[in-house]
């Protein structure tokens, strides 16, 4: 056990932990104003649901027997047993040098958000009682599994895929199942022929703060030490989502004429993303290049939902699958050895040959199949019982009278 | 009497409001309005999609005038709501059968 690192990752369970209601207002500024509590709500709520459901077991399911190789964890830590603030047991946690439950603890903060990330997709129209029932089934038949497949030592990380703070885990994860979900839901009323303008673009911005803000714990976190490592993955949290915001913004100058406020906090967020998975793993100008090529792709990314039609209300396919995918695959060109010696295969530029980015490829189509294919059965099974959708009356009233009956703002 | 109405540039409510009262008119009442003449809306964009609004915002004034000093009011608001650009506004008068003041009861021209 070490002071150091302890206090040090007391810091991002909280920085992290404020994204989730970051994430609430980056979203709830973006919707119409009858859907803004709904919005805010679907995500402070994973942070109650979710945090109950991870300590009593998905904790265990990902972190169980970690180290094995395999495709789930076990149950000994169910209910937190024997996760206290002594050292973690077993070899896999052998360099770890914080309390066991605050290990536990930051994780959590993982796993509240990703659910939350799909909320995006499905905004303006889930019924919110189907929304509690999916994100705690997800939470553990998909999140569970895939954090032990990779953070938990399980068979991607076996196979040699790096994901330093959850590129696949939580970007290609969460985008994976809102594409699954709005396949299975459909569009919104009057898509496409009604104009849905973001109701407040302050509020996006707000969150757009608060989100990169707690992502320097997200990512310099996840080095799980106060050491180099963490503060080079700081570093590279802001280059990247720096440079993806100029790529994004210069899409837009050309093809629009205006530079946006909400192409900024886009691409900002873009680069958030895509730096995640590499953030511990590069160094010197490499978050500027793969910061840049996110802002550039994910804004040209914008036009796969209008080219096959499907409503992503707020893009998590163009920011989170496509930015999540790109730093993925990135990291296979610029993984770096002397920022961290935990790199065994060097990315292409680093003269590293293929292999790790065959690697990558590998768990980023492996993390998409599965999260995608999940999620369909999931959200078909609630569909059939339940129904995810609210009636047509009560979208055209809004969520926030129908599911919540409250409104958000005096007229 | 007469009530004229005036739809002018938000940005100019205070100045139209200011003019008015120096000119001696002692009440108006103003709604936040939308609307389109031929300036015909606007086009913003939002994450590459591009959305044309008919519908752009304007402040309305309605203000009730002796017969005798119409002219003058709408001197006033013309002056001082014109640019010169298009989306300027209109004013636009009409008759007024009756006017109370509900406090004390008084009619007509007494009322205003």
């Amino acid at each position: 056990m070490d002071t150091g690192d302890t206090a040090w990752m007391l810091m991002p369970t909280g920085l992290v932990l404020f994204m989730t209601p970051g994430l609430a207002f980056f979203y709830g500024g973006m919707v119409r104003s009858k859907n803004v509590l709904a919005m805010l709500m679907q995500n402070v709520f994973a942070m109650g649901l979710l945090a109950l459901l991870w300590g009593f077991l998905v904790f265990s399911l990902a972190f169980g027997d970690a180290g094995n190789g395999g495709i789930i964890g076990n149950l000994d830590f169910i209910f937190l047993k024997d996760v206290g603030p002594g050292p973690a047991p077993g070899s896999f946690f052998e360099t770890l040098a914080i309390p066991f439950v605050l290990f536990c603890a930051y994780q959590m903060t993982f796993a509240i958000i990703t659910p939350a990330l799909i909320t995006g997709a499905t905004a303006d129209r889930l019924k919110f009682k189907a929304y509690a029932v999916f994100i705690g089934v997800w939470l553990v038949v998909v999140y569970g599994p895939i954090a032990h497949w990779v953070f938990g030592g399980g068979f991607l990380a076996k196979w040699g895929a790096l994901d330093f703070a959850g590129g696949a885990v939580v970007h290609i994860n969460a985008g994976a199942a809102a594409l699954a979900l709005i396949l299975i839901i459909g569009p919104r009323r009057h898509y496409g022929d009604e104009a849905m303008l973001p109701h407040s673009l302050p509020l996006t911005i707000l969150g757009t703060g608060i989100l990169w803000f707690g992502w320097t714990g997200f990512n310099a976190g996840s080095a799980l030490a106060a050491n180099g490592v963490a503060a080079q993955a700081l570093m590279n949290t802001v280059m990247a989502p720096a440079a993806a915001m100029m790529g994004w913004l210069l899409v837009e100058r050309v093809k629009h004429g205006h530079a946006t406020t909400l192409g900024a906090a886009s691409g900002a967020v873009a680069g958030l993303v895509a730096i995640t998975p590499c953030a511990g793993y590069v160094g010197g100008m490499a978050p500027v290049y793969i910061g840049l090529a996110t802002g550039v792709v994910c804004c040209l990314a914008l036009g796969i939902k209008q080219r096959y039609k499907f409503d992503d209300s707020l893009d998590v396919i163009a920011v989170h699958l496509v930015g999540g995918l790109l730093g993925s695959l990135l990291l296979g060109f610029f993984a770096d050895s002397a920022i961290n010696p935990a790199v065994v295969h060097e990315g292409v530029f680093f003269g590293g040959g293929l292999r790790l980015l065959w690697n990558q490829t590998e768990a980023s189509a492996i993390t998409f199949a599965y999260s995608f294919l999940a999620t369909v059965l999931i959200g078909l099974a609630i569909n059939q019982t339940m129904g995810l959708r609210v009636t047509a009356a009560d979208e055209e009233a809004g969520l926030d009278l129908s599911q919540h009956a409250e409104t958000a703002y005096s007229t | 009497m007469k009530l004229i109405t005036a739809v002018v540039k938000p940005f100019k409510l205070d100045e139209v409001k200011d003019a008015l009262r120096a000119s001696g008119v002692h009440g108006m009442t103003v709604t936040e309005v939308k609307g389109f003449g031929r300036q015909a809306g606007h086009t913003e964009v939002y994450r590459g999609t591009e959305y044309h609004t008919d519908f752009v915002p304007k402040v309305r004034f309605e203000v009730l005038s002796e017969d005798s000093e119409v002219d003058a009011v709408v001197d006033v608001i013309a002056a001082v709501a014109r640019t010169g650009n298009i989306g300027d506004g209109k004013i636009w008068i009409t008759n007024v059968e009756q006017v109370v003041r509900i406090r004390t009861g008084e009619l007509g021209g007494d009322a205003l």
